[in-house]
């Protein structure tokens, strides 16, 4: 990573604006994982003194900042009980609490990693992004939205629900990425169930989904049959870290242990 | 004892906790160039055309050094004794290259960026070659790595590079084939063990400058400080005279710094330009380009009788030694000389193979040297065969192993590189250490497998392991007593202090034998002007050989200061009472601290320094062994280390808790070649994980319970009964975990590492077969 | 550029470039406590306090701390006088050049929980790799000073 300059702006506006005014600008968010790009950035935008770390608790939501630390959010009261705690027990696996105290919650979502921790227990909550001039984006829509145009994110927003969830990350080490990681949210009688690190971006498994929600009843049964179709519906790949029949099978795993955990 | 024997903190811990100055890198001088290396992209290439002269027209550039700045001059980068049993097959800088990171052209800047800068702007034109990326393919393939005509082996190693060959060796006792057919059950195996890399914290870092005599100092994080001077020299054709080599603190080594590295690039550079010139590795240039442990292929053949008898054992060696040939024959040779003794009983034992060139970093020295790959390949066969044959494997490693008063016709066949030296186990508890590992981890109660709920299981398995204490008529330490006024000591000693504690622990040597406390032994080490000759921290020699060095000159330091001690009383050296502290004949006394005032200043005045050497004629082994306890979850395969014990026979721990240390260390060290880490390459013979996110050593998360106790031993010739403790510690996991994975899920793993992937594998393939 | 930084309590000013790591800087600066081990926030020698909170100075850029405080082990020399007695007594401390860090680590986890339990004290630990020691004394020497026995 090579950066030419550098500027602290005053103002969302005067960020966006030096933001889109070069191809090589670009936001600089916590910047932990910078140094592994080969990139050149012609101004690095630092946005701290915006104040958008700051999480704010309103009745129905938590409104966290983009530039909020994965730590600041990992130790959020109130999110910790939230969907069970999922988020804070999945930011806790990531890497060590150095890093956390650097790398921000909008800084990991924007870049849209394959190996995201913070991306698959968030997909199985009620999550919107809210943007500076695009406004406000479900955290669904932005995964798979294909809009390259350059925009702050701001605002990260997580709606209280009564639900439960559950998240596993397989890694090899404290300090490995996963190798899979699956979310499990069930709200009501709704299911979702999330894959991520397959080793591509997070997926719902939306086959999986539907034949869970459609039964009667949760029974055992049901959660082989679950894991069964997840297995079968999700893309899965090989890389160095572990092979496509081995990724697939330790979702299944996790899937069915979800499964179970959240109809506790 | 009042100093050996007890855990005392290291003497230089506190210091480095709190920050000061100390390692290689905070002594550069802080207007040195900046020396960065062009790394060959390609795995074999020949430099048709290099053209320097944008770089060297580049603001800041001092230097740009390429293959024609230097004569073909092989050499080894091992650090080894002289003549080394490397082959001189490395060039300074060469036309060829032959491996992804090897050294392509150096750069010397005034700062970093402008010598990365610099670097982007030398321009090559490749002849890029095809290359040998498995070395199950390399002997006697029609590629040549090595075609040129100028290197050599410094006597016979089994060196032919016309087959890709770096060594080769073969030994038999007895006759294996005709032992094997008279065994009721033989039992063929074959096992794989990976590259690993050494991942001390600091990375390798040199930096050199001209002293006001005009001659080179060199500050390097080193574990063998003369054979670097040596190599210097010798490579670079430089008088030995003007050359002094300083280690400072050291971040870590484990055979990894026992290898030349920046060193003669940073020293050409000074040399040249007459500046100062440091160099650090990058993290990615300490995977990629510089050593890794041997990966070998062991074929392991073992014959047994009906009642336990283990009769032979045949063991065919196939190893990488990659690009280059360092440590090439002595890593392999130590893979049978420091396992296969172990089984002492047999009627015959075979052990041969090659050592062959690939196109891939060079491997080198690695704590264990050959002993981790042989103990894992013997150890799960041993309990392999003792399925065969319905036995007990505990029952039948305590009937067929080394005991105490024992030796094995080995030992006098095979040394490192060379002919061997016999020697009978005057300590050898390792019948306690398999009894009372037992007791530990509660082998009975848990032997083969406790199931858990939640498709978990427990397993446990064990193995045994030797190594030795230095290199018998090869090594030699020397160590240097200095009586000063107020009765302390300076202690100078070549011994090369890598964070194992060694200053610490010659410093308890030396003050136990001087009756002293550790508080008085100013201990400096490692300074080729200042401190005499040592041959460097490696093959488990500190403790033993160069503590026998620093008990010799310490006990002769004691019988000089009794002698001018008589003299200063008026006695006779018979007379003396001496406890450390005062000196009494009769009624007459002198303390140690009056008695070292008066020869400084008053009467009979000289310095009291003495020197003493230690050349040793065995290598005493120390033995464990070692006991793991695994849960497998039998839906994913995953594998947690529950927990591992250790019993150890290091003759008397110096250091008792030094001595852990270096067990523990080792044993994680090994638990990550057993189960985490393995160095991967691309199909083009690209790094694939050359960085702490993606080479995964142990983090503290997964070390759940460790056990580590010592057996009460006393080996004559060491210091204090002293035995190595270095390297021990390392060789066990992998054997024990994959016999405890064995045990808990009938999955035998033998390709290292054991991977929750090549469990579940397993797993699913035995449920097939059902 | 310049940026205005207080570095263990002494306010200053420091020359860079706008692409400078915070390692980089406060080793050209002497701070010579701040270890260089792997450039990618992984294996911890480089731990600084950034606020009081520990960050891996390898990867934080110098241009971020301006208006903030940084610690290093120089700046909280009393408490790594004290740990290191506890690495002392149970061996942990071997080639110590992870220390440094480590001792910033356990400082700041100190401050945050002063009860921690075992899993919280290798949680907070994670980041600050050792290839010494095998982690078990180092592990026993922090529970010991965090319970001041």
């Amino acid at each position: 990573m090579k950066i030419n300059g550098y500027q602290t702006v005053k103002s969302l506006e005067e960020a966006y604006n030096l933001l889109n005014e070069n191809k090589q600008n670009a936001i600089v968010a916590g910047g932990a994982w910078m140094r592994l790009s080969s990139k050149v950035i012609e101004t690095a935008i630092d946005l701290s003194g915006l104040e958008l770390d700051q999480i704010v608790e309103t009745k129905d939501t938590f409104e966290i900042g983009a530039m909020a630390t994965l730590r600041q959010v990992e130790k959020q009261e109130g999110l910790k009980e939230l969907y069970n705690g999922v988020l804070s027990k999945a930011l806790s696996k990531i890497m060590g609490v150095p890093i956390r105290n650097v790398a921000t919650i909008g800084g990991s979502i924007i870049g849209k990693y394959s190996f995201s921790d913070v991306l698959t227990p968030l997909v199985v909550m009620n999550v919107e992004l809210e943007f500076y001039k695009k406004g406000i984006i479900s955290l669904e829509d932005f995964l798979v939205s294909k809009d390259r145009s350059k925009d702050i994110l701001v605002k990260v927003v997580i709606k209280k629900e009564e639900a439960k969830a559950y998240f596993h990350k397989m890694q090899k080490t404290g300090l490995d990425f996963a190798v899979v990681n699956v979310a499990i949210s069930k709200k009501a009688d709704t299911f979702k169930i999330a894959v991520g690190a397959r080793p591509s971006l997070v997926k719902f498994a939306l086959e999986a989904m539907a034949f869970v929600n459609g039964a009667k009843e949760v029974t055992e049964e049901v959660i082989l049959k679950t894991a069964d179709i997840a297995g079968k519906e999700l893309k899965f790949g090989t890389n160095s870290k572990a092979s496509e029949e081995y990724r697939r099978n330790i979702a299944m795993a996790y899937i069915k242990r979800g499964l179970r955990e959240v109809i506790k | 004892m009042k100093v050996v024997k007890h855990a005392l903190p290291s003497v230089d811990g506190k210091g480095l906790m709190m920050g000061r100055p100390a390692y290689t890198d905070d002594l550069a001088d802080p207007n040195s160039l900046i020396v960065k290396v062009l790394r060959s992209p390609h795995a074999y290439a020949k430099i048709v055309k290099i053209d320097t002269s944008k770089a060297e027209a580049l603001e800041g550039v001092e230097i740009v050094l390429t293959y024609k700045d230097f004569d073909r001059r092989p050499h080894t980068r091992a650090g080894q004794g002289f003549p080394e049993p490397s082959p001189y097959d490395k060039f300074v800088l060469d036309q060829w290259v032959r491996y992804i990171g090897d050294e392509t052209a150096c750069v010397a800047a005034v700062d970093e960026k402008t010598a990365e800068a610099a670097l982007k702007l030398i321009e090559i034109e490749w002849d890029i070659l095809e290359p040998i990326l498995d070395f199950e393919t390399a002997l006697d393939n029609e590629i040549l790595i090595h075609p040129e005509p100028e290197i050599f082996e410094n006597f016979p190693i089994g060196f032919d590079p016309k087959r890709n060959l770096a060594a080769a060796y073969s030994m038999e006792v007895g006759n294996v084939e005709d032992s094997l057919k008279e065994c009721d059950v033989v039992l063929e195996a074959q096992f794989y063990t990976q590259a690993q890399a050494h991942a001390a914290m600091e990375p390798h870092t040199v930096n050199a400058r001209m002293d006001y005599q005009n001659r080179l100092v060199l500050y390097t994080s080193t574990q063998a400080p003369f054979h670097i001077r040596r190599i210097v020299s010798q490579s670079l054709d430089f008088p030995m005279s003007r050359i002094r080599v300083i280690k400072p603190r050291v971040g870590g080594g484990f055979g990894g710094k026992q290898h030349i590295h920046g060193e003669l690039l940073v020293s050409t550079v000074t040399i040249k330009t007459g500046k100062p010139a440091k160099m650090v590795y990058t993290r990615k240039e300490v995977f990629e380009s510089s050593f890794q442990r041997h990966p070998m292929r062991l074929d392991i053949k073992l014959g047994a009788m009906k009642d336990g008898t283990l009769k032979a054992i045949n063991c065919h060696i196939l190893s990488d030694t990659g690009a280059y040939g360092e440590h090439a024959l002595t890593v392999f040779m130590v893979a049978g000389a420091k396992v296969l003794p172990l089984y002492n009983k047999v009627d015959s034992v075979k052990f041969y193979g090659d050592v062959v060139y690939t196109n891939h970093t060079s491997a080198g020295a690695y704590r264990g040297y050959g002993a981790i790959q042989g103990n894992f390949a013997i150890e799960s066969a041993i309990d392999m065969l003792c399925e065969k044959l319905g036995a007990d494997p505990i029952e039948f490693r305590e009937k067929n192993m080394m005991l105490k008063d024992e030796t094995s016709p080995i030992f006098a066949i095979m040394g490192e590189g060379t002919e061997g030296t016999a020697m009978n186990m005057e300590s050898c508890e390792l019948g306690y250490c398999v009894s009372r590992g037992q007791e530990l981890l509660k082998w009975k109660e848990k032997y083969p497998r406790v199931e858990l709920a939640d498709s978990k299981v427990r397993g446990v398995g064990m193995a045994i392991a030797m190594q030795g204490s230095g290199i018998p008529y090869i090594d030699m330490a020397s160590a240097t007593v200095k009586l000063n006024d107020d009765g302390f000591y300076n202690l100078l000693v070549g011994a090369t202090d890598i964070g194992q504690g060694s200053d610490t622990v010659l410093a308890q040597i030396a003050a136990e034998a001087l009756e002293t406390t550790l508080d008085k032994i100013i201990v400096y080490s490692s300074d080729s002007d200042l401190t005499p000759f040592d041959t460097g921290a490696y093959a488990s020699s500190t403790t033993y050989v160069s503590g026998n060095a620093v008990f010799k000159a310490a006990m002769d330091m004691k019988r000089a200061i009794v002698k001018e001690g008589a003299l200063a009383l008026g006695v006779k050296f018979e007379d003396i009472e001496y406890d450390g502290v005062v000196l009494k004949a009769g009624d007459k006394e002198i303390t140690l601290k009056a008695l070292s005032n008066r020869l400084y200043y008053s009467e009979d005045q000289k310095q009291l320094m003495i020197t003493n050497s230690y050349f040793g004629t065995k290598s005493p082994p120390p033995f464990m062994a070692g006991f793991a306890e695994v849960e497998i979850d039998t839906e994913t395969g995953e594998i947690k280390i529950v927990e591992y014990v250790s019993v150890v026979d290091c003759g008397t721990p110096i250091n008792l808790s030094l001595a852990k240390g270096q067990v523990e260390g080792g044993i994680v060290q090994g638990i990550g070649m057993a189960v985490y880490e393995e160095v991967l390459y691309t199909k083009k013979g690209k790094s694939i994980n050359n960085n702490f996110l993606n080479y995964h050593i142990p983090t503290r998360k997964e070390i759940n319970k460790l056990t580590t106790e010592f057996a009460e031993s006393y080996e004559e010739s060491g210091p204090f009964g002293a035995k190595s403790v270095g390297e021990i510690g390392i060789d066990t996991p992998p054997a024990a975990i994959a016999n405890a994975v064995y045990n808990a899920v009938g999955v035998r793993i033998q390709t290292l590492p054991i991977t929750p992937e090549k469990i579940l594998a397993g797993i699913l393939a035995n449920k097939a077969k059902k | 550029m310049k940026v205005n930084v207080k570095v263990n309590g002494q306010n200053k000013v420091f020359n860079i470039e706008p692409g400078d790591y915070l390692l980089d800087t406060l080793r050209k600066e002497n701070y010579l406590s701040v270890k260089k081990g792997c450039d990618n926030s992984s294996c911890g020698v480089c731990t600084v306090l950034f606020d009081g909170k520990p960050i891996k100075s390898c990867s934080l850029l110098t241009a971020k701390i301006e208006g903030h405080e940084v610690i290093t082990v120089e700046g909280i020399q009393k408490e790594a006088d004290k740990l290191s007695d506890y690495f002392g007594a149970e061996g942990a401390d071997q080639c110590g050049y992870c220390t440094p860090g480590m001792a910033l680590s356990v400082y700041a986890l100190k401050e945050e929980n002063s009860n921690p339990s075992d899993e919280e004290i290798k949680e907070y630990l994670t980041g600050n790799l050792c290839r010494c020691t095998g982690y078990q004394s180092q592990h026993i020497a922090i529970r010991n000073y965090l319970e001041d026995k």
